[in-house]
């Protein structure tokens, strides 16, 4: 789960990690407001989830509350296109209005769960304000990295190491060491998948902070973690992602118009993958799961259905446990309530696969049965074109 | 032969009153498999489907002499659960649950270090040795005993495999699902090995998918060490970056981790690869006959 800038740094400041004064605000006077509390000289920065704001012109500084307000007028309501959110871009509908930092120089912090490793680790280079992937491909030998054992946490010879190793001015390494040792614990305390502090950026007055947070949260760990829940911003997510996961269903939207049903995350890849082996494209992913009930097989349908986009449904369920007659079944039944007006490609391999394939058969509906995956998706591919 | 588990192996269910863990004792007891006991805190000194039931797993293992635990218990409570049995010493650890959270698992996985416990999942099917031992999820009448190692990220994708390989007649020593998570006990690369040096495997299939770079440390391996034919299938060609795709490993995650990689560094080490998950069976098929092993292998 993701969160706002503005609210990952009021989570960081509550472990000590030093942030900028600043404060949300959804219209400009409440902008305005917000900058007078440090004299008007501001910056105005687009709250979306998604990089790049400042180069697609979300952040802005003003040097009075005149531009603090004519800024925020301009940003809100105005679609952000960045290299990560897609051609159609996202609305701005929040602010955050902060003080302008005297920045001497930039840097970058990160603290992710490493897989090769299965640790905790704590990546910093000097290259500030850079994506971190371009560093790890032009210069990588510029990204300094910490593996954390988990029995003792991030120790600070480690921190001063790390601070010492991007060339944090001398006088402010205890100071550095300080801020990520507050950083790894709010990352390890709130169950973050991705802390990315980019820039940290050090000031001439003397500060190490965060002039940018971005902190990304382990959605198998949000029960423990109910103030970080009431973060979410639903204006975020897609409509129909959010009904998904209310039947327990993982979807997700994609651009094609062949809409996929399956069970389990492989083979609902899998199957994504053999509609574009033969000329497709999926509309979605989606996985009912191993259990799949009549209900959320009718859930599914009528998610994929809602996409005015979908030209015809692939069904692919490899029934193990769950027999083929029960999903059989609950196709039928799902495809009547639902009123099917698009054609339908039914693939079933497993238990009781004969009395499936014969319930299908006998329902009347114009089902279109396939023997395997391959041939599903070729029909389905010819039936949509 | 056969590798993790056989005949021998004695099984107890962590979460056995559990409505998953009680279905799934019950369908390897069917099996065949030898399920000495369970584990539930609280119910000890009862018994569920003729087993025995325990308060703790060092109970059940010292009055079972159980070597291997599969694990049904919610997520909250599932890193708990394998550090339990990892301290009563069982070997074989299957976790199936899915959904633990990541940093439980990074305490595991340094829990588990210097001890002789080998943790298998979590978020997986489980494993299984035809005829012989079941442990998890699979059904278990897809599999016929044989010659060929099947090791998995996914679960539906192993049946898959699996019921390919038995219907062309081609029979499986163990297959194996290391599960859907970013940090899991084993890795392709310990299964590969163990089949590598297991006389009675005679091939290989190994099914990846995006996220992570395990499938190209296994082909650095299997270029390096294994002689044995390989195919192979990675799911998630057409899968968009920065979305999880269902499992929690399944991501694209700054430009690392592609299904393009991950067949080119197999394909680079040997590996047969599959243009489609239809024909995992039939590439490997296709394998053994041109050296020779056809008839080896057929169930």
């Amino acid at each position: 789960m993701n969160i706002h800038e503005y609210q990952a740094k009021a989570v960081l400041r509550t472990y000590g990690v030093a942030v900028p004064e600043g404060a949300v605000a959804f219209d400009p006077e409440e902008a305005v407001r917000v900058a007078e509390r440090f004299g008007g000289k501001a910056v105005v920065k687009a709250q979306i989830h998604a990089g790049g704001r400042g180069k697609a012109g979300g952040v802005k500084l003003a040097k009075s509350l005149d531009e603090v307000r004519e800024y925020a007028r301009e940003l809100i309501g105005k679609t952000l296109i960045t290299h990560q959110t897609g051609p159609e871009g996202k609305v701005v509908k929040r602010l955050l209005i902060e003080t302008l930092s005297d920045i001497q120089k930039e840097y970058y912090l990160g603290v992710v769960v490493d897989r090769q490793t299965g640790s905790v680790v704590i990546m910093a280079s000097e290259e500030g304000g850079m994506e971190i992937e371009e560093v790890a491909a032009h210069s990588p030998e510029k990204i300094f990295r910490e593996v954390v054992d988990p029995a003792v946490g991030l120790r600070p010879f480690q921190a001063r190491r790390l601070a010492y190793a991007i060339r944090i001015p001398a006088a402010l390494i205890n100071k550095a060491a300080g801020f990520m040792m507050a950083l790894y614990k709010a990352f390890v305390d709130m169950d973050c998948s991705i802390a990315e502090i980019n820039p940290l950026v050090v000031t001439n007055d003397g500060q190490v902070m965060a002039l940018d947070a971005k902190l990304n949260f382990d959605s198998n760990a949000l029960y423990r973690h109910k103030d970080i829940v009431e973060l979410r911003d639903i204006d975020e997510e897609e409509p129909i992602e959010i009904e998904a996961s209310k039947f327990d269903l993982t979807y997700i939207k994609l651009n094609g118009n062949i809409g996929c049903m399956v069970n389990g995350a492989g083979l609902a890849m899998a199957t994504m993958d053999t509609i574009k082996h033969f000329g497709g494209e999926p509309a979605n992913f989606l996985d009912v799961g191993g259990g799949a009930t009549e209900e959320k097989v009718t859930a599914a349908f009528k998610i994929i259905l809602s996409d005015p986009a979908v030209k015809g449904i692939l069904v692919n369920i490899f029934g193990g446990i769950m027999k083929c007659d029960v999903i059989a079944n609950g196709v039928v039944a799902a495809a009547r309530q639902v009123g099917l007006d698009r054609p339908l490609v039914v693939r079933l391999e497993g238990t009781n696969v004969d009395l499936g394939k014969q319930i299908l058969g006998q329902s009347g509906l114009a089902i279109v049965a396939a023997d395997s995956l391959a041939q599903a998706a070729q029909k389905m591919v010819e039936l949509v074109k | 032969m056969s590798i993790l588990v056989n005949k021998d192996t004695r099984v107890i269910t962590q979460g056995i009153s559990g409505k998953t863990g009680l279905f799934h004792t019950q369908q390897a007891i069917e099996y065949g498999t030898k399920m000495v006991g369970g584990v539930t805190p609280g119910k000890g000194g009862t018994t569920i489907e003729g087993v025995p039931v325990f308060d703790t797993v060092e109970a059940a293992v010292r009055a079972t002499g159980a070597n291997a635990s599969v694990i049904y218990v919610p997520p909250a409570f599932a890193a708990d659960a394998i550090m339990e049995a990892a301290d009563a010493g069982v070997e074989l650890i299957i976790c199936i649950t899915e959904g633990i959270p990541v940093l439980d698992m990074v305490q595991v996985k340094r829990y588990l270090e210097g001890r002789k416990s080998r943790l298998i999942g979590p978020n997986c099917p489980g494993v299984i040795t035809p005829g012989e031992c079941k442990i998890g999820i699979m059904p278990g009448y897809i599999h016929k005993r044989g010659h060929v190692g099947v090791v998995s990220r996914s679960g539906t994708l192993t049946y898959e495999a699996v019921h390919q390989l038995s219907t062309l007649g081609v029979g499986q020593s163990t297959a194996v699902g290391i599960g859907g998570d970013p940090v899991n006990g084993t890795n392709f690369v310990d299964v590969l090995r163990m089949f590598n040096e297991d006389p009675d495997t005679e091939a290989m299939i190994m099914i990846g998918e995006i996220g992570g770079t395990a499938e190209e440390e296994a082909a650095a391996y299997i270029k390096e060490q294994v002689k044995k034919p390989v195919a192979g299938f990675i799911a998630g060609m057409s899968a968009p970056p920065g979305k999880r795709m269902g499992h929690a490993g399944a991501i694209i995650s700054g430009g690392k981790g592609t299904a393009t990689e991950k067949v080119a560094a197999l394909e680079a080490a040997g590996v047969h690869m599959a243009g489609t998950p239809s024909e995992m069976g039939s590439t490997l098929v296709d394998m053994l006959k041109e050296r020779g092993l056809f008839d080896k292998c057929r169930a």
